[in-house]
C-alpha cells in the first residue's frame, strides 16, 4: 500500500503532552474534539493545516511521556497517514500500532518540512520527492505487522478471539 | 546461563524457559485503569462485547487523576468507572482514596506478580520485584477480559550503586542523575534492575521513587531484588504471607552495566522542558521560583512529608511562593495527619490538596501562569505539563523543595543537615495509628468490593486480608 503526502517536520523528544495536551483531558471521550488540539503544545497551526494523508515526521524519541492512547489516536483521526521518526518511545509505539496507525523508524534528519513523500508500507521505502531521495525504514516486529494488518487490536481479537500472534 | 529479575518472572508465568528478546503471551496479575484511561478502556471491552474480567478481585479503577472531577466531563468519565466496577466487580478506589501507583502497590501488588496499567508510571511496582508496565488502553482493557497479555521479554541494564548518601541526597537525585546520564530514551525497550549495597540498604519508600522513574530513561520495567525490606513492608501492610525471596542469577546476562557510586552525588535539578536535562544543585541555585509541589507517584510518601517537615518545621515559607502539598493516599494521608506534619506543613504557609495526582495532570489546583516557574518533585516536566505550555517545570527531591521553599530561589538542602538528622524529631508513626490509616485505606475499596461480591458470588478475598493483621 502507497501513502501520499507532506511532510510537517517536528524536533526530537515530542511527548503525549505536546500531542494531547494534559488541560484538555475533559475531551478524551470526545475524541473527535480533542483531535482538534492535536499536536497543538508543538505547533498551534498543525491541526488547522495538516490534510488527509499528510506525515508527521519526528526526530528521535517521539511520543515518550504518558500511556495515553487518545495521542496515537488523534494523530490518526486528523488524517495523518504514518508518522516517520528516527526512534520511538516504546508505550506510544505499541499503541500506534494497537489503533492501526503506521509507525516508521528512519533517518528522518534528510527529509524537511513540507516535502512531498510517498511511502510504500509493503517495500519498506520512503521517498522524498521533493528532495528525490529515498529511504528505507526498519521492519516492524512479526507481532505488530500482524496486529498492524488485522486493523488493529480490537479488530486482531474480534478476528480471533484471542492472542494469535504466530 | 543465569536469568535476570525480569527473565525469571516471565518463565513463571509463560510456563517454560523463556530469554530475553523473545516474543511471549503471558498471565496477568495485576491490572489497573485511572480516570484518564479508563473510560477508553470500558468502551474497547464494550465494542468487543468481552466485559467478564478474568480477574475482578485484582482489577482496580482509579479515580485520581481529576479527583474530585474538575468539569461535568470528567464527572461523567468517573461515573463510566463507577457504572464499569458495578457490573463486572472490578475493584473501585474512589475520588480521594490517592493515586493509583501508590495504592495499588500499598494494597495488591506481591513479588513476582505481573502487573500492567494504562498509566505510564505503573512500573513503580518494580519497586516490590513485580514485573510491572504501562500500556495503552486497549492493551490493558484486553488484558484485564482475557487475563493475558504479549510482551517482549526485554533485555536488562544492570544499575549497581553503592557509596551512602551524603545528608540532604536522596533517592530523587539518584535516579535523576541516572536519567541525565543515559537520557530520556537511554533504556527504551529495556529492563533496569537497580542492585548494589546502597539500594539493599534503602528503604521501601525510596525504592518506590526509583523504579516510578524508570520510564523515565525509556525503561519497560524498574525492577529491585524482593528482599528483607521488601518482606517488612508486605508485612506492615498486612500481606506477609505473600513475601518471597527473588533475586538475579550471579551469572545473569546484562546488556549494559552501570555503577555509580553515591557517596558524590550531589542534589540533582532537571530543567525544562525534559527529565534528562539534569543539573547540580550548584548550576541550579538562585532560579527564582514561583510554586513549588510536594506529591504525585513519585514522592508523596510519608518519608518525603518527613523530610520536608523536618525542614520547615517553625519555619515561615519565602513570601510570594506559593506551597501546594498532596499526600498520595488516604493511607499517606492519615500517616502524615498522626505524625503531625499537616499542622507543621500548614503553619510554613502551606496549602493542601487531597490525595490525588493533584497538579501533576494539568487540569486542575495549581496551573502556573505564563512565564511562571514551578520547582516539583514531579517526575515529568514536558512543556504544558501542569496546564499552561508557558509555565516552566524544574523537578527535585522533597528536600530540595522544602529549602526552595524557605527561599523562594532554588536553593541547597544540605544546608539543612542539622535539621534532617535531628534525634528529638517525630520520624515513626505509632504502629497503632498505622494500623488504623490503613483499615481506613481499605475501607472504601472494601465496601463496592463486597456489594459486587454480593452479585457476583464469593471471590474477593484478597482485599479483606489487611483487616486481619
Amino acid at each position: 500500500m502507497a501513502l501520499y503526502g507532506k511532510a510537517f517536520k517536528f524536533g526530537d523528544d515530542i511527548s503525549t503532552d505536546h500531542i494531547a495536551p494534559g488541560r484538555y483531558f475533559h475531551l478524551r471521550s470526545n475524541l473527535p474534539e480533542l483531535a482538534k488540539h492535536v499536536l497543538e503544545d508543538a505547533d498551534e497551526t498543525f491541526a488547522t493545516r495538516v490534510k488527509p494523508g499528510d506525515f508527521v515526521v519526528g526526530g528521535k524519541n517521539f511520543g515518550l511521556g504518558s500511556s495515553r492512547e487518545h495521542a496515537p489516536t488523534i494523530i490518526k483521526l486528523a488524517g495523518v497517514g504514518a508518522v516517520l521518526a528516527k526512534s520511538f518511545a516504546r508505550i506510544f509505539f505499541r499503541n500506534a500500532i494497537n489503533v492501526g496507525l503506521p509507525v516508521l523508524i528512519c533517518d528522518t534528519d534528510r527529509i524537511c518540512d513540507g516535502d512531498e513523500l510517498e511511502v510504500d508500507l509493503e517495500a519498506g521505502l520512503i521517498k522524498d520527492k521533493t528532495n528525490d531521495i529515498e529511504l528505507s525504514f526498519t521492519p516492524l516486529p512479526k507481532t505488530m505487522v500482524t496486529i498492524l494488518e488485522d486493523g488493529g487490536l480490537v479488530a486482531h481479537i474480534q478476528k480471533h478471539g484471542d492472542f494469535k500472534l504466530d | 546461563m543465569g536469568k535476570t529479575i525480569a527473565e525469571k518472572i516471565f518463565c513463571e508465568h509463560v510456563g517454560r524457559d523463556v530469554k530475553a528478546g523473545e516474543i511471549v503471551v503471558a498471565d496477568i496479575d495485576v491490572s489497573l485503569v485511572q480516570d484518564g484511561t479508563g473510560p477508553l478502556a470500558v468502551r474497547q471491552l464494550e465494542k468487543l462485547e468481552l466485559e467478564k474480567l478474568a480477574k475482578p478481585e485484582r482489577t482496580v479503577l482509579f479515580l485520581d487523576h481529576s479527583a474530585p472531577a474538575s468539569r461535568k466531563e470528567l464527572a461523567n468519565d468517573h461515573d463510566t468507572l463507577r457504572n464499569f466496577a458495578k457490573k463486572t466487580g472490578a475493584q473501585l478506589s474512589e475520588v480521594g482514596m490517592g493515586i493509583c501507583h501508590t495504592v495499588i502497590n500499598e494494597i495488591y501488588v506481591n513479588p513476582g506478580d505481573i502487573l500492567i496499567g494504562a498509566d505510564s508510571h505503573t512500573c513503580t511496582g518494580g519497586a516490590l520485584c513485580a514485573f510491572s508496565t504501562g500500556m495503552g488502553s486497549t492493551d490493558v482493557a484486553i488484558g484485564m477480559a482475557l487475563g493475558k497479555t504479549w510482551f517482549r521479554v526485554p533485555e536488562t541494564f544492570k544499575v549497581f550503586v553503592t557509596g551512602e548518601f551524603p545528608v540532604g541526597v536522596f533517592a530523587k537525585d539518584l535516579i535523576l542523575h541516572l536519567i541525565g546520564l543515559i537520557g530520556a530514551d537511554g533504556a527504551t525497550y529495556k529492563a533496569l534492575e537497580f542492585c548494589g549495597p546502597a539500594i539493599e540498604n534503602m528503604s521501601m519508600e525510596s525504592r518506590f521513587t526509583i523504579s516510578n522513574m524508570a520510564v523515565e530513561a525509556g525503561a519497560k520495567a524498574g525492577l529491585i531484588a524482593s528482599d528483607e525490606t521488601t518482606k517488612k513492608y508486605l508485612e506492615k501492610m498486612g500481606r506477609g504471607s505473600k513475601w518471597r525471596p527473588i533475586a538475579a542469577d550471579d551469572d545473569a546476562e546484562y546488556e549494559r552495566v552501570i555503577e555509580i557510586d553515591v557517596s558524590y552525588l550531589k542534589p540533582m535539578v532537571s530543567f525544562p522542558h525534559t527529565v534528562d536535562n539534569t543539573r547540580t544543585i550548584e548550576e541550579a541555585a538562585g532560579v527564582v521560583i514561583n510554586q513549588v509541589f510536594l506529591g504525585t507517584c513519585t514522592n508523596s510518601r510519608l518519608e518525603d512529608w518527613d523530610v520536608v517537615s523536618r525542614i520547615v518545621k517553625g519555619k515561615r515559607k519565602a513570601p510570594g511562593i506559593r506551597f501546594i502539598a498532596v499526600p498520595g493516599s488516604k493511607y499517606v494521608e492519615k500517616q502524615v495527619m498522626d505524625a503531625g506534619y499537616y499542622q507543621i506543613l500548614a503553619e510554613f504557609g502551606a496549602m493542601f490538596l487531597p490525595p490525588g495526582c493533584g497538579p501533576c495532570v494539568g487540569v486542575h489546583g495549581g496551573v502556573p501562569a505564563d512565564g511562571e516557574k514551578s520547582l516539583t518533585t514531579m517526575n515529568r516536566n514536558f512543556r504544558g505539563r501542569m496546564g499552561n505550555p508557558k509555565g516552566e517545570i524544574y523537578l527535585a527531591s522533597p528536600a530540595t523543595v522544602a529549602a526552595t521553599a524557605i527561599e523562594g530561589v532554588i536553593a541547597d538542602p544540605r544546608k539543612y543537615a542539622r535539621e534532617l538528622t535531628s534525634k528529638s524529631f517525630p520520624t515513626i508513626v505509632n504502629t497503632e495509628a498505622l494500623k488504623r490509616a490503613t483499615v481506613m485505606a481499605m475501607e472504601s475499596i472494601e465496601k463496592v468490593a463486597t456489594e459486587t461480591a454480593r452479585k457476583l458470588g464469593p471471590r474477593v478475598k484478597e482485599t479483606s486480608e489487611i483487616k486481619s493483621h
